[in-house]
């Protein structure tokens, strides 16, 4: 590729992720009313598609206020971090086997590592707002990504070591090669999955929001954009852990017929609706609950799996 | 485990549920016949003004949103010089309703009321007044009460008794 096309990726990519959340915000409002026996928005243009684009319209009108107890320009940083956390990561993601904007020999490494990154934004969001249900949403937050953090990448473990690369477009060329990774590490799947549902604060393990107890938690005291980015920040997340999950475990482009980017989108949408169904059917975890679940049920298993999986991959 | 997957599944069948959403404008709430809504004033079968302007609605509503001025024509029937309800303060009691000896004023089963106009919910004797009977076909006050109006003395009317003597023993 030439530079110029590399920079059209860029930029293409970008714009496209900058829309996402305006996209995915309309399908989870619609689906959780489906759920839910409703219709969900069907108002705002056709199919309520133009309500995204009214809230935002209204988040960017409402007053952008600091708190004066804040830290400012900590609470002024913290929502820019996870959203470019997250931007950062869909840089190493390939999204055809000829297209990606730098598939790194360590992308996987570079996702665990920043999505790390991104916690910061809720804990230091959490901090800097000087409240109370923002500094226990942020503890919390901190609290979670030891639990999750730690089975999220062991289960990772089992496909690198079948595909023999950290790199994400060889990963999928070894999907090719052999099979859809999904069949050969189900245990994978479901660890990833579950501990990615906490990575990116989705219900039922939304324990720094906490809408019910914590009046949202870490962004109690965000107004106007600053709350936006947060929820921008946790779509892209899902999109992220969507096009992860496709990559890594369902062939990401891989499949008859239709092109290699339809495939990936089909399977990625996949990834985020079921985090929605998951979402309208599971309770939220109680603090402890989730930390026991990480420590002793997660971790144990995906190094089962990696023991296993190792022992396979030595005989066979 | 099994529960969290038993659960999924049934979330799952929700979507293929009929919506209970109403989808309003479009789509008629279905609304009781009791329904306590817009405050009408009926008339009676001969399209005669039911109300006697008695002031026993205005002294039972609790928010005291009923305004109305007491008058006599040349019949010798009372009735309401003016009769104002202020309807953004009304609260649908329906207490106005129970306490109107003449089903003069009635509750109806409409709820669109909404106005830009704080003002334009202020509704004066004409926007009251229907021209028929409402709820109670039939009933006309005069008929039963034994009141004497020009035309109609006491006991006269169909459904009246000639008046009592009230020295008699006899029942």
């Amino acid at each position: 590729m030439t530079w110029w096309m590399h920079i059209a990726v860029v930029v293409v990519v970008l714009i496209v992720l900058l829309n996402v959340p305006i996209g995915l915000i309309w399908l989870e409002r619609r689906l959780l009313g489906w759920f839910q026996d409703r219709y969900g928005p069907n108002r705002a243009g056709p199919f309520g598609l133009l309500q995204p684009i009214a809230d935002g319209i209204k988040l960017m009108t409402k007053e952008d206020w600091v708190p004066p107890f804040a830290d400012r320009w900590v609470f002024i940083a913290a929502p820019t971090i996870v959203v470019m956390a997250m931007l950062l990561v869909f840089g190493v993601i390939p999204f055809t086997s000829s297209v990606a904007i730098a598939d790194l020999n360590v992308g996987v490494l570079f996702f665990l590592g920043m999505a790390s990154v991104a916690v910061y934004s809720i804990v230091l969001a959490g901090w800097s707002s000087n409240s109370k249900y923002s500094l226990v949403g942020g503890l919390r937050a901190a609290a979670q990504l030891i639990s999750y953090e730690i089975p999220m990448g062991l289960s990772l473990v089992g496909v690198v070591m079948l595909a023999g690369s950290f790199k994400l477009g060889d990963i999928v060329e070894a999907q090719q090669r052999s099979q859809w990774f999904c069949l050969t590490q189900p245990v994978g799947l479901l660890i990833f999955l579950t501990a990615t549902l906490a990575e990116a604060r989705r219900i039922p393990f939304d324990l720094p929001e906490a809408d019910s107890e914590l009046t949202n938690g870490f962004h109690t005291e965000y107004s106007s954009m600053k709350f936006a980015l947060f929820y921008m920040g946790e779509y892209l997340d899902i999109t992220l852990v969507g096009c992860l999950t496709a990559l890594l475990f369902f062939g990401g482009w891989l499949g008859p017929g239709l092109p290699e980017l339809a495939w990936l989108a089909i399977k990625v949408v996949a990834v985020i609706v079921f985090f929605m169904w998951v979402r309208s059917v599971l309770p939220r975890f109680r603090f402890d609950q989730l930390i026991n679940f990480g420590w002793k049920v997660l971790l144990p298993v995906s190094l089962l799996n990696i023991a296993v999986t190792g022992f396979v991959v030595l005989r066979w | 485990m099994w529960s969290t997957l038993r659960s999924l599944w049934l979330v799952f069948l929700h979507l293929f549920r009929k919506r209970a959403t109403v989808q309003y404008p479009e789509q008629e709430p279905p609304i009781p016949p009791r329904w306590r809504g817009r405050i009408i004033l009926s008339r009676d079968p001969d399209g005669g003004e039911r109300c006697v302007a008695c002031y026993l609605c205005a002294a039972a509503c609790p928010v005291d949103c009923i305004a109305l001025q007491a008058t006599e024509d040349e019949h010798g029937r009372r009735y309401p010089e003016f009769f104002r309800i202020n309807f953004s303060r009304c609260i649908f009691c329906g207490w106005c309703e129970e306490a109107c000896p003449t089903y003069a004023i009635q509750l109806t089963p409409d709820f669109e009321m909404g106005e830009y106009d704080r003002s334009k919910l202020v509704y004066e004797k004409e926007h009251l007044l229907i021209s028929g009977p409402g709820k109670y076909p039939g009933y006309n006050f005069y008929h039963r009460a034994g009141v004497s109006i020009k035309g109609k003395d006491k006991g006269e009317a169909v459904d009246e008794l000639a008046p009592a003597d009230v020295r008699d023993l006899l029942p």
